[in-house]
């Protein structure tokens, strides 16, 4: 979680100073939870991130090169520069690449698990994040549904991180708690502090047991805040000051920080030198990815298609 | 023994089942009750597990349909009725449309898509999809208008490496018959003479095909001589197929049984004119359905789409142009 913090600070750096196109969306306030469901999920299974899901990427073994390279247009990334920023994925290594439509990835997930389970590997878990604002989509409705018929072994973290954009949950759901709508689906709810490093660790490590063992799919809500805009070009002004100074408002890191120090398992000199290699690790891969090359428009066979022999019979398509 | 139309889809799927275990059918009743228009009869039987019954929930099919490929699994999802994909469109158009392209895994699903109208079923019942489809970069859209092609373009759809968008049309479930399977087809992307005439091509697609062929018949006692030809798939088209056959005819008419606006149609209009325009003797032209919903009236509803009363009458204009 530190080193995705370190990252997503130096993105956001980067995003300001002209040195990447498009926008940045930072993690910013999420990496407890992010990194507890990467770090629950082993190799094998299945994760669906999304947009503030930095941590959980690392967390579940991705390459950060991947990351730096998806963010700064190289041809060497795994979208080769035809997809940017949060986009980015290696299906077939089980991390999968997120489109930008919420709740479109939980079923893309369920369909996994059940190709999994027509070729009888069982004992794998997919595991997929969202928001509260992806909670109110069509979408995440007709797959949570859709996992819950066929018992699939998914775990679905909502970030409940206070508004969807400018959005305020006022708005986006009248349930008391987002939790409360596993009981309709007929599901298992949990609900997690997302601040709290130590007990996103219990819940998710908990969850994706019981995933695994069989007991279907299971809904975790984390109540946290998210600390920065939407995407770096939002000033988060309409966030209400109540939160940030609430129990939700607090930093995971420093929370976690605390917890390490106040419990003597790490001393403050250690988590410096934590901090100081993840920022080398993440200059590192910056200063070896801004050597790289761009995508050559003349070089590009603008072709969407797999069927090579269509493309070579029809040009034009 | 004959088999129709619909038989050919099912005995396409009975097959595909048979020969490729990463082959799996999902839709809303497909399973026991064997599809709405019973095109999954008996499967479910035949083949224990790999024919399921979905949920109400076109974008979840789809999207685990997505998921699933990426897997190598080779799902054949059946929508209920072709209007209702619209449901499952985002799945369809920025998921399995956009994977390849993105990733570099392939998405093989094939979407069956019972298209186009039958007397009675009112405007969301009765669309042809083939053309909002075919916008989108990275899907296949087949149209086949024959029992042969229903089962061996079926057969391929399941076989390609792409998202295929599989219009089957409903008015030809039962009317068509033929004699038997074929057991050799044309590949995808290659068009056919369905009859061969030296005064003016017909181009059509689906069900408009065999509207086209009576047209040409009733032409042929007047003495004019249409040539017909069937796209099968409206993407990939085959362009060249259309531009020999307007190179021998001189006049174009296109048909097809969506709206208007844009369209296959309009297509292939745009790449004979801008490829081919000195070949033809008359300005090229198009009919489609009226721009409107499609009305539930059969009186209505009969002319609503083009039918080989209102395809004759523009026929005998271009001739005389």
């Amino acid at each position: 979680m530190l080193l995705a913090r370190v990252l997503d600070e130096k993105f956001a750096t980067l995003y300001r100073s002209g040195k990447i196109h498009g926008g940045v969306f930072l993690g910013k306030g999420q990496e407890a939870l992010s990194a507890a469901v990467g770090h629950s999920l082993r190799a094998g299974d299945v994760f669906a991130p999304l947009i503030r899901d930095t941590a959980g990427r690392l967390a579940f073994g991705a390459n950060i090169l991947d990351s730096v390279r998806t963010y700064l247009g190289s041809v060497l990334g795994p979208m080769r520069a035809r997809d940017g920023n949060v986009h980015w994925g290696r299906p077939k290594q089980g991390l999968l690449a997120m489109i930008s439509h919420l709740g479109a990835m939980i079923s893309v997930v369920n369909g996994m698990l059940l190709a999994r389970r027509f070729k009888g590997v069982l004992q794998t878990v997919g595991a997929t994040c969202i928001g509260d604002g992806g909670t109110s989509t069509g979408s995440f409705h007709e797959a949570l549904n859709q996992a819950a018929i066929e018992k699939l072994p998914l775990v679905l973290v909502v970030a409940n991180n206070q508004y969807a954009y400018s959005t305020p949950t006022s708005r986006q759901f009248a349930c008391a708690e987002l939790v409360d709508k596993a009981i309709g689906y007929g599901v298992e709810g949990h609900e997690v502090d997302g601040n709290d490093l130590g007990e996103c660790l219990e819940v998710m490590q908990d969850v994706v047991t019981r995933a695994r063992e069989g007991k279907g799919p299971q809904l975790v809500v984390a109540r946290l805040l998210r600390l920065c805009g939407h995407g770096e070009h939002d000033d988060a002004h309409y966030v209400d000051p109540k939160f940030k100074q609430s129990a939700l408002g607090r930093d995971c890191i420093e929370v976690s920080r605390q917890y390490l120090i106040g419990r003597g398992w790490a001393e403050p000199g250690t988590l410096e030198t934590w901090h100081r290699e993840a920022v080398e690790t993440v200059e590192r891969a910056v200063a070896t990815v801004q050597r790289e090359k761009g995508p050559d428009p003349y070089k590009e066979d603008w072709s969407a298609l797999a069927s090579a022999h269509l493309i070579e019979t029809h040009p034009e398509i | 023994m004959s088999i129709t139309y619909l038989e050919a889809i099912r005995e396409a799927q009975a097959k595909a089942l048979a020969d490729d275990p990463r082959v799996y059918i999902y839709g809303q009743d497909v399973g026991a009750f064997g599809g709405a228009f019973k095109a999954t009869k008996n499967l479910a039987q035949e083949f224990p597990g790999r024919v399921i019954d979905s949920p109400i929930s076109e974008d979840a099919m789809v999207g685990s349909a997505i998921g699933a490929a990426i897997e190598g699994m080779r799902p054949i999802i059946e929508m209920q009725f072709a209007d209702f994909s619209t449901a499952g469109f985002n799945q369809i158009v920025n998921h399995a449309a956009a994977l390849y392209w993105r990733t570099r895994v392939p998405c093989p699903i094939t979407i069956r898509l019972p298209c186009g109208g039958t007397s009675g079923s009112g405007p969301f019942h009765s669309q042809t999809m083939e053309t909002i489809y075919a916008h989108y970069p990275g899907l296949i859209v087949m149209t086949p208008a024959t029992v042969e092609d229903a089962y061996s373009m079926l057969l391929e759809a399941v076989s390609l490496d792409d998202p295929v968008i599989f219009c089957e049309h409903k008015y030809l479930y039962y009317h068509l018959k033929a004699e038997r399977l074929p057991t050799e087809a044309m590949p995808t992307g290659k068009a056919r003479i369905a009859r061969e005439g030296r005064d003016m091509t017909i181009v059509a697609y689906s069900a408009m095909v065999h509207e086209a062929l009576a047209v040409a018949e009733e032409l042929a006692g007047e003495g004019s001589e249409v040539e017909v030809v069937d796209l099968r798939s409206v993407k990939p088209l085959d362009t060249d197929t259309v531009m020999a056959s307007v190179a021998r005819t001189g006049r174009l008419l296109c048909v097809g049984e969506s709206w208007p606006w844009g369209g296959v149609t309009a297509e292939v209009i745009a790449r004979v004119a801008t490829e081919g325009f000195d070949l033809l003797d008359a300005p090229p032209q198009r009919l489609n359905a009226k721009d409107t919903p499609v009305p539930y009236h059969p009186d209505l509803w009969a002319v609503h789409r083009p039918t080989a009363r209102s395809i004759a009458t523009a026929a005998r204009n271009l001739l005389r142009k």
